[in-house]
């Protein structure tokens, strides 16, 4: 199964496993208005994962991210990836590494990730040979977006 | 294939058949006769069990739809050219065909384009007599089945969205209410509660004659005879024959239901045909849902009068080549059952759902949906096509595994969700057998299957 290793790399198990930043949302304090922040709800139709994700902003620091979801190793790997990644940068550069991401997962391959600039995530550069997968990948990236829109309504 | 009886209860159909030296049927006949089960996938022989999902096809259906499109070709039940009418004919002769796959006349066979399209039909068609247009003298009878403020409609838990999201949306538009038969562990509907779910104020009872989950054969006679009970007759019976249509005899005036749908891409046929079923006086008491040109006898800028059925369901242009395809699939199976005796087609159908069942049950961390633990005791009727999850993978990186392998599962909530949230999960994995699925398929499947779960560093 040497062509499903590029696939499943030994960090994206490894993350699927620890899946930072996974916890019972219902256990949070709620958001305040003194604290910027949202929640979305995404969900793959085609296969029924789903993730709510739910991100704390501090002025244009994103101060945390928790989330809460099923599905495969994939989705579970790149949720899990992106809260390592995304804890401590601000808006502006989340919004070019999701946009890379989202480039990066359309190539088919083409464009690899940049270990230096995406850390644990650049490993699932090979999901986009895997066309099918591509969604499972993206689906906590879709949610931290729309959650960091909603919780910024203004600048979005 | 073996002889040597595993258990009686396992070989006991096929052993019976070489007993009385009646023919085996090895599907490894018919296999040639499918081009595309010789490709390889990921450098892999393919070995296809999602035929629940769509089948593969013949090439007689494949060479039936292009000889077609090359020498007859041309606009049905219109024109008066030579291609139109011989066009018209094989059209014609096609519903014939396909009524008689299904036991019925061809004035009973409405062309859809899949078994989706053919409950909408009925869905939407009861709305439309809900708002009052009913067919002029058939008011009495369409009444009876219209859903209003405080009536049912009862479907059952395991209902694919087709059969179930129609029926929201009229029950939304009429006020009236949505009860769902529960399921069994073991996968077979809980007849007491349908019993008790159908009452007088049942308009419409809608249920799968398969599960394309649990590929448990549901009692249809049983169900009908219910409601019947309940209603004194009045509630419209509707069947989803779509996963029973591929792998078992349909008589469906026999089954006694009042309208049934099925997809010809799952009985060997292409994509974009399919038909419903209906009783003479159903169909003729249904109003149209789709309106436009074929469906009419007179229009005026004020109205319009509609054509009897069946054509009174089938507006604008059909699939014609389609049409023609898909009788062609029926006379390929036709040909095959004649060659090998259906009782050795359904015997294979047994020998092949209870290795696939047995198969996956012996495996560690396995969990059959709809028949948990080893729940079914045996006497449950099945088809060859079984829903599962691994413990501690999920469904996608399970077919992910298999796909490497060259095996081609379905993966997902197979438009279950209802169902899977009852047996507890989001997702299964899913394996199905066609009339050219082999043992060596299966073996090959389980094979792959028992190195998933080291494959994740969880066994």
């Amino acid at each position: 199964m040497a062509g499903l290793d590029s696939l499943y790399q030994e960090l994206i198990l490894d993350h699927a496993k620890r899946r930072l930043g996974a916890t019972d949302l219902a256990e949070l304090p709620e958001l305040t208005e003194s604290t910027c922040g949202a929640t979305s709800h995404q969900r793959n139709p085609i296969c029924g994962d789903e993730i709510t994700l739910r991100v704390t902003l501090d002025g244009e620091v994103v101060s945390d991210i928790a989330w809460e979801g099923l599905g495969c190793s994939i989705s579970q790997a790149s949720a899990s990836m992106l809260t390592d990644l995304a804890r401590g940068t601000t808006t502006a550069e989340l919004a070019q590494l999701t946009e890379g991401f989202r480039e990066a997962m359309r190539s088919k391959g083409q464009l690899p990730l940049d270990e230096e600039r995406y850390g644990d995530a650049a490993a699932l550069s090979g999901v986009s040979k895997f066309t099918a997968r591509v969604k499972c990948a993206m689906l906590a990236w879709v949610a931290l977006e729309d959650a960091t829109r909603r919780a910024r309504p203004t600048t979005g | 294939m073996s002889t040597t009886p595993a258990t009686a209860d396992q070989t006991a159909p096929q052993t019976a058949q070489q007993a009385a030296g009646k023919p085996v049927f090895d599907p490894a006949a018919v296999r040639d006769d499918f081009p595309l089960l010789g490709v390889e996938v990921n450098g892999e022989p393919l070995v296809y069990l999602d035929s629940a999902a769509t089948s593969q096809r013949p090439r007689a259906v494949l060479d039936a739809e292009r000889r077609f499109l090359e020498t007859v070709n041309s606009a049905v039940h219109r024109g008066a050219h030579t291609l139109a009418a011989e066009a018209t004919e094989l059209f014609e002769g096609a519903r014939a065909t396909v009524a008689g796959f299904v036991g019925a006349e061809p004035e009973q066979l409405v062309w859809t384009s899949g078994a989706t399209a053919g409950l909408n039909l009925v869905a939407y068609s009861l709305g439309n007599a809900a708002a009052g247009r009913a067919v002029p003298g058939h008011e009495d009878a369409v009444r009876q089945w219209v859903p209003g403020p405080g009536d049912d409609i009862v479907v059952t838990e395991a209902e694919h969205h087709a059969n179930l999201v129609p029926w929201l949306e009229l029950a939304a538009r009429t006020g009236a209410a949505v009860r769902a038969i529960p399921v069994h562990d073991d996968g077979t509907l809980d007849l007491d509660a349908a019993g008790a779910l159908l009452t007088p104020r049942t308009r419409v009872l809608a249920f799968s004659h398969v599960s394309n989950v649990l590929g448990v054969v549901n009692p249809v006679e049983q169900l009908v005879a219910l409601a019947r009970e309940a209603t004194g007759g009045t509630a419209l019976t509707v069947l989803d024959a779509c996963q029973s249509a591929p792998h078992l005899p349909l008589d469906l005036p026999a089954l006694g239901v009042d309208v049934a749908v099925f997809s010809g891409h799952k009985v060997l046929g292409p994509n974009g045909i399919g038909a419903l079923y209906g009783r003479a006086e159903v169909l003729e008491a249904l109003p149209p849902f789709l309106l436009g040109g074929s469906m009419i006898t007179t229009v005026t800028l004020e109205g319009a009068e509609y054509l009897p059925p069946p054509q009174r369901f089938e507006a604008g242009t059909q699939p014609v080549s389609q049409a023609v395809a898909l009788a062609a699939a029926v006379d390929y199976q036709r040909a095959v059952a004649d060659r090998f005796g259906t009782d050795a087609l359904l015997a294979h159908e047994r020998a092949l759902e209870r290795q696939l069942r047995h198969g996956l049950r012996e495996l560690p961390g396995i969990r059959l949906l709809g028949d948990a633990a080893g729940t079914d005791d045996g006497t449950v009727e099945r088809v060859a096509l079984q829903a599962f999850e691994v413990d501690g993978v999920h469904a996608h990186d399970v077919g992910q595994l298999l796909d490497a392998r060259g095996v081609a599962v379905r993966v997902g909530h197979h438009c279950a969700q209802p169902l899977h949230r009852r047996f507890g999960t989001t997702a299964s994995v899913r394996a199905s057998a066609g009339i050219y699925t082999t043992a060596h398929d299966v073996d090959v499947f389980l094979d792959a299957l028992s190195g998933v779960r080291s494959y994740f560093g969880v066994a």
